[in-house]
């Protein structure tokens, strides 16, 4: 008994009140409206997977609602109706996406696989990996991370099947030599790289380049014909032992910036002593930083004997932490490639910032400070 | 009889410094800029500079001033144009206002620390 209603869509009333963890959000919603007991038939009936319970009824209550009463269309867009109804539904995190989502989330990424291998290309085979992590990885990243590793060896394997039936395709070409092959996909190797490490953390490396050591893959001695990302990570593997320097520039080492160090001089004064320090590892001249610091905080202040800076106001290391990474957002960090490696140049008034890693060149805000309110009092003012 | 095709154009003619008359190239002209000013002691000022001429900026001190529950003031500056005051930190409270009433948040930069 408490094994069947578990997931009974119509049954969510005593579900709650039994089990307290397959409580279900959306079962809040669909009590009021009291689905009739010939749903639980018309579930059992369709086939419907148990996990999927849940979501078929409150599809049904919607149904209710709008009264397109429409099977095929229903069948067709059952899976875009549920996802949508799971954005809407704010509460919906704890129990429904850990049972409901797999399963909806299985079913695109193995119709995705199955859509792959007709194609004899497994670049486009990635790509399409990649495009479906992506969209669904909004939904429900845990879940679907296990869903893609069991997709990604699902395709595996399919490719594997395909490349080698369908025998003189790239993986014949590249069989015949195994040095050259692999050359003239680089280009493409290199999107796919650079995609997988610099735009997505969080995705899975796959077919990227892992530490195997080259040689000695158990494939080599077998007789079929190589898959393409055997041979990638062949490739990779070989590429980066060859020359360790670019794994390095691939990992992408961090920028990083000694923190700055505030301290209170007298009641109304902060000295930020490192600015040097900082503007000497930005590239950047201390006069603009400074510049831009007074602007951003609408305050003023000098620099003293020892290369200080004295600012007027008080102010806190994490203030001026912020206030600086706004100002590396600007002024540092290239916009095109976000490295930090760049010149900024002054041309005809007008500051330019050329990036050493990519070479694109652009122009940047100039700093301008705006209305400046007047605080204190007005005899101190000279001016006013 | 003039045939239009063959006035003479010179289509490689000088137009002179592209960024000659523009004398604020990348200015931030068209930014609402939200600023804050310290002053004695925790006290701070918010300024709101750059409202787009469409806006009432006297409706809306109004209406800031009820919403946050602060006092404020319209000042005019000769360069920066009409500026809202608004006594405490209420940056993101205006850019909060101002982008939930219609106004681009892209539009909006919000400075400080």
């Amino acid at each position: 008994m408490s094994e069947e209603p578990l997931f009974d869509p119509s049954l969510k009333k005593r579900k709650k009140k039994t089990v307290a963890f397959t409580e279900d959000p959306l079962g809040a919603d669909a009590d009021p409206t009291a689905p009739p007991p010939e749903s639980i038939d018309g579930t059992t009936i369709n086939g419907d997977p148990v996990d999927l319970g849940p979501t078929t009824a409150h599809e049904r209550m919607k149904e209710e609602k709008d009264k397109p009463a429409d099977d095929d269309f229903k069948a067709m867009f059952g899976d875009i109706k549920k996802k949508k109804k799971k954005k809407e539904i704010p509460m919906d995190f704890g129990e429904d996406s850990g049972t409901s989502t797999p399963a909806t989330t299985a079913e695109p990424t193995t119709t995705a696989a199955a859509t792959i291998t007709p194609d004899d290309l497994d670049f486009s085979d990635i790509k399409k990996k990649k495009k479906s992590t992506k969209k669904k990885a909004a939904f429900d990243l845990e879940a679907f991370e296990k869903e893609l590793n069991d997709s990604k060896s699902k395709s595996t394997t399919t490719t594997t099947t395909t490349s080698s039936s369908s025998g003189d395709g790239k993986g014949g070409a590249a069989e015949e030599d195994d040095d050259d092959g692999p050359e003239p996909d680089t280009t493409h190797l290199d999107h796919i790289d650079e995609a997988e490490l610099g735009d997505d953390p969080f995705a899975h490396p796959g077919d990227a380049p892992v530490g195997v050591d080259a040689g000695n893959e158990a494939w080599l001695k077998s007789d079929r014909d190589y898959t393409y990302p055997e041979l990638l990570t062949r490739f990779y593997a070989s590429l980066h032992a060859a020359n360790p320097a670019l794994l390095s520039t691939s990992s992408r080492k961090r920028y990083t910036i000694a923190p700055p160090q505030l301290f209170r001089e007298g009641n109304k004064k902060s000295i930020f002593a490192n600015v040097t320090d900082i503007c000497k590892k930005m590239h950047r001249q201390p006069e603009h930083v400074i510049q831009f610091l007074f602007a951003e905080m609408g305050t003023t202040g000098s620099v003293d004997g020892a290369g200080r800076l004295v600012i007027k106001g008080r102010f806190q290391q994490k203030q001026i932490e912020n206030v600086l990474r706004r100002y590396m957002v600007e002024y540092v960090t290239c916009k095109t490639c976000k490295s930090p490696d760049t010149l900024l140049t002054k041309e005809n008034r007008i500051f330019f910032m050329a990036c050493e890693s990519c070479g694109s060149r652009r122009s940047v805000n100039a700093i301008k400070s705006g209305f400046q309110a007047q605080v204190g009092k007005r005899s101190k003012n000279k001016t006013g | 009889m003039s045939v239009q095709n063959l006035n003479s154009y010179d289509p490689f003619a000088d137009e002179g410094d592209p960024l000659g008359d523009a004398a604020d190239v990348g200015s931030t002209s068209d930014y609402i800029h939200i600023r804050i000013q310290q002053r004695n002691g925790r006290k701070t000022l918010t300024t709101l500079q750059g409202l787009p001429k469409q806006y009432d900026s006297k409706k809306l001190l109004k209406a800031f001033k009820k919403e946050f529950a602060c006092n404020g003031t319209l000042v005019d500056d000769e360069k920066m144009g009409q500026v809202i005051q608004l006594q405490g930190d209420q940056r993101a409270k205006i850019s909060n206002f101002l982008s939930e009433n219609g106004i681009e948040k892209s539009t909006i930069k919000v400075h400080g620390f």
